[in-house]
């Protein structure tokens, strides 16, 4: 099996009040279709990431959910309002049930 | 049927004279189609009409690799508490499941507006819909043709 | 604004002399002391920029001679359009006199005879003198601008990895320059050349595939004759497709409007008094892009190798077409002030080698750079006793060398050739060198498979392909012409829908229907594979020409092409 998902966020580390910022993140995963058969006619088994969330001091801003046909180490971007200093939390879902998370400080001047 | 026929073709390309990418999905697995994707939207929004307009959906025209496919949405709002996006669907009608991707946005995203990339198995249409704050719908639509090229210049 | 009549009399007025000659027959002495230097670059100046364009060279070093497309359909909103005009229909188009050198330079019509009566064009150390001249003339408002395809397609610059076409550019001092098939290179050296240079690789459309970084900086801005002008580059958005991608693994390219719009917008507020587009786009897509993105002047076309003895205009933008492998360089001059373009003049100089003083600096680096390759690139493989060609949408006389020797050296039933637009012609009587036949297909994928395919896979090919080329839509066509085949004819309509434009599939030697169910042995070259195994096509090629010593070209009947009317 691959390694343990990584993810990789690009966001500023420093804002202006109301200025909106763009995010963009990537996670190394294989996002297995469940749509596919090995050599041997069986079909491989679904295995993707399912939700990925972005919030903010606890609120999340923004949620995407994640079908098959997205690409084998998903892209992200979105974009965020800074009103105030604090901390991103990034998570994304996987249909095992692990959860991988990458947090962010973010400075609004 | 049409779908099948469409599938048959891709096959043969795949082991033509070029590296035809979406041989990664199902090869073998029946393909959604323009039905499939108006039952899931049906789904969601009952017979609820959308309106064409305030979406820009950004795909290519010949996706350049049917494995890696931009897919930038973007809706024109001012995203504040009383009128903003909501959620943006985005399906295509030629893969084998038609759901592409979903979002959920807030006034606190300031831009109603994602980037993603997807695999496409064949040419075919992606649809987005929208939803904004006071429940109304918007729907776009593009065509990305996925080619073998291979005979460049 | 200069009337379009005016620029066909300053571009022309030497042919004219010709217009009662008659057809080639006029004798290659006659036809010589017709082309004189000084004409060839008389030019009224005007204005205070001259852009200097040159593009498509493949590498090209020394004069050569290059039959135009006698079939270059349009189709959708280019149908009958130029460049989509070609022999007759152009000269009468533009009022050029069958027979003249322009009429040789830029159609196929009577090319043979006429070679014989102008000779050879092109010629890196031919450019440079043209090159020079203009520059002594207008000195500080000159830009140079190389519109790519530069670095690939001869045997020297396969074997250098580009060294000598970059050596003998930077020997040009271009001022930008975007590229296409220079990619297929390779990611490392791209980057390991474009670090080196003196002047900036311009791409807004390529970038890293992760995060989409910037791979090439997007425009520059420069100061001519007083004049602010930003330069954008505009690489083939399609090189990712129509080229191994595995060879650029981490690039992406891209067709966007929006982002040629955002460049152009941030040239216009950085004070930019005249916006370029150096685009490798192709004309068709051009056209389209002037319509769709404001705010751009001159746009510089490259990649469909078309020559027009005229700029286009759409709108307020200027297209200019410079056509392929030396033959021409453009001459662009422009009237520039705080409000705009007030007028322009153009001409599309042709470089007639044999009237055209070499520039010794070049001719010595283009000497030294071949030295160590003359035996390979002398070597006689055989001769022709008729025209050999590639360009044109179709098959052509060059095109049924390449088929046949895979037929018979790989023993297929079917050979697929690419409709690449490079590849010099030879004229009746030459012989055949190894240069000639690299000058064809000189690539850094040259393997020419044998593999087995079944009839319907084939179909779809063609179908593929013809829908890049014939597409209604020019940001859908993606490529080179139709891919060249051997063994198997068939009838095209490029007017119909993806699917429905390739009919009638035969197979050559009897005569009978392609069977969709049935395995065929087929070869081919430059398969975007990763890993195609095969001796490389110029082994196959020289193999073939040693066997058959002499080729007598045959009837062009393999293709009929239907609903064109």
């Amino acid at each position: 099996m691959s390694n343990k998902p990584t993810p990789r966020v690009r966001v500023p580390a420093n804002a202006k009040k109301d200025e909106i910022i763009e995010i963009k993140t990537l996670i190394s995963h294989e996002m297995e279709s469940g749509q596919r058969r090995s050599a041997d006619g069986k079909t491989i088994p679904r295995k993707i990431i399912n939700t990925f969330t972005a919030a903010f001091n606890g609120k999340v801003f923004f949620e995407a959910t994640w079908h098959p046909s997205v690409s084998a180490n998903p892209y992200q971007s979105m974009f965020f309002r800074a009103s105030e200093s604090g901390e991103f939390a990034f998570s994304w879902k996987d249909d095992d049930g692990s959860v991988y998370e990458s947090k962010a400080k973010l400075t609004v001047a | 049927m049409a779908q099948r026929a469409a599938q048959t073709r891709r096959e043969t390309l795949i082991a033509g004279m070029a590296s035809f990418a979406a041989a990664a999905i199902a090869p073998s697995l029946a393909l959604a189609d323009a039905a499939a994707v108006e039952a899931e939207i049906k789904k969601l929004y009952g017979d609820k009409k959308a309106e064409a307009g305030r979406i820009k959906l950004d795909v290519p025209q010949i996706a350049e690799n049917g494995l890696v496919v931009p897919i930038n949405v973007e809706v024109e709002s001012p995203m504040t508490a009383a009128d903003h996006v909501k959620s943006v669907h985005v399906f295509a009608d030629g893969n084998p499941l038609p759901g592409i991707v979903s979002y959920r946005f807030t006034p606190e995203s300031g831009r109603a507006a994602a980037s993603a990339r997807m695999r496409l198995a064949q040419t075919q249409n992606i649809i987005c819909i929208a939803e904004m704050a006071d429940g109304k719908l918007f729907t776009a639509r593009s065509e990305v043709k996925v080619t073998i090229g291979g005979c460049g210049g | 604004m200069v009337s379009r009549r005016e620029f066909i009399q300053a571009g022309l007025a030497g042919s004219a002399l010709l217009a009662g000659s008659g057809l080639g027959s006029i004798g290659r002495l006659a036809a010589q002391q017709r082309l004189s230097e000084a004409e060839l670059l008389r030019f009224e100046p005007l204005g205070n920029v001259t852009l200097i364009h040159v593009t498509d060279l493949h590498a090209q070093l020394v004069p050569l001679y290059f039959r135009e497309p006698s079939i270059n359909l349009g189709v959708g909103e280019a149908k009958g359009l130029v460049p989509h005009i070609t022999g007759k229909d152009f000269l009468a188009h533009y009022n050029i006199p069958a027979g003249s050198p322009m009429a040789y330079a830029l159609t196929s019509e009577d090319f043979a005879a006429l070679a014989r009566n102008y000779g050879r064009m092109g010629g890196f150390d031919r450019i440079s003198r043209v090159i020079k001249s203009i520059r002594a003339e207008r000195g500080d408002r000159c830009l140079l601008l190389d519109g790519g395809d530069t670095w690939t397609n001869s045997w020297t610059s396969l074997q250098t990895k580009a060294a000598d076409v970059v050596e003998a550019m930077n020997l040009l001092k271009p001022d930008a320059m975007t590229g296409h098939w220079e990619f297929t290179l390779g990611a490392e050296r791209v980057k390991e050349i474009t670090d080196s240079l003196a002047f900036p690789f311009l791409a807004q459309n390529v970038r890293e595939s992760e995060f989409e970084d910037r791979v090439f900086e997007p425009q520059k801005m420069f100061e001519r004759g007083g004049v602010k002008v930003a330069v954008i580059g505009q690489a083939y958005p399609y090189t990712g497709i129509a080229n191994p991608r595995w060879m650029f693994p981490k690039w992406t390219f891209s067709l966007k409007d929006d982002d040629v719009q955002k460049e152009v917008d941030a040239a216009r507020a950085a004070g930019a008094q005249l916006v370029v587009l150096l685009s490798h786009n192709g004309f068709d897509i051009d056209r389209k892009m002037a319509r769709r993105v404001k705010g751009i002047d001159v746009i510089l076309t490259a990649h469909t190798h078309d020559a027009l003895p005229e700029a286009v205009q759409v709108g307020t933008t200027l297209l200019v077409a410079t056509g392929s492998h030396g033959k021409f360089v453009s001459r662009l001059d422009l009237d520039v002030d705080k409000g705009g373009v007030k007028g322009f003049r153009y001409r599309l100089i042709p470089i007639f080698s044999d009237a055209i003083t070499p520039d010794a600096e070049m001719t010595t680096l283009v000497k030294k750079v071949r030295a160590p390759f003359e035996a390979d690139l002398g070597r006689v493989l055989g001769k022709t006793d008729g025209l050999l060609y590639r360009r044109g949408n179709f098959q052509g006389t060059f095109d049924d060398v390449f088929t046949d020797a895979m037929l018979q050296v790989r023993d297929a039933e079917i050979a697929l050739s690419p409709g690449v637009r490079w590849g010099a012609s030879l004229i009746p009587g030459q012989d055949i060198t190894f240069e000639d036949v690299t000058n064809a297909c000189a690539m850094t994928y040259p393997n020419c498979y044998r593999t087995s395919m079944k009839g319907s896979q084939i179909k779809a090919i063609l179908e593929d392909i013809g829908d890049n080329i014939f597409n209604p839509d020019p940001y859908a066509q993606g490529g080179g012409d139709m891919v060249r085949l051997g063994g198997l004819t068939f009838t095209v309509d490029p007017y119909q829908t993806s699917g429905r434009r390739i009919s009638d599939l035969r197979l050559a030697r009897n005569g009978q229907t392609l069977d969709a169910g049935r395995d065929y042995t087929v070869a081919g070259w430059a398969s975007i594979n990763q890993g195609t195994e095969g001796p490389p096509i110029w082994d196959v090629v020289s193999t073939y020409l040693q066997q058959k010593k002499v080729i007598t070209p045959r009837p062009l009947d393999a293709v009929k092409v239907v609903g064109a009317g």
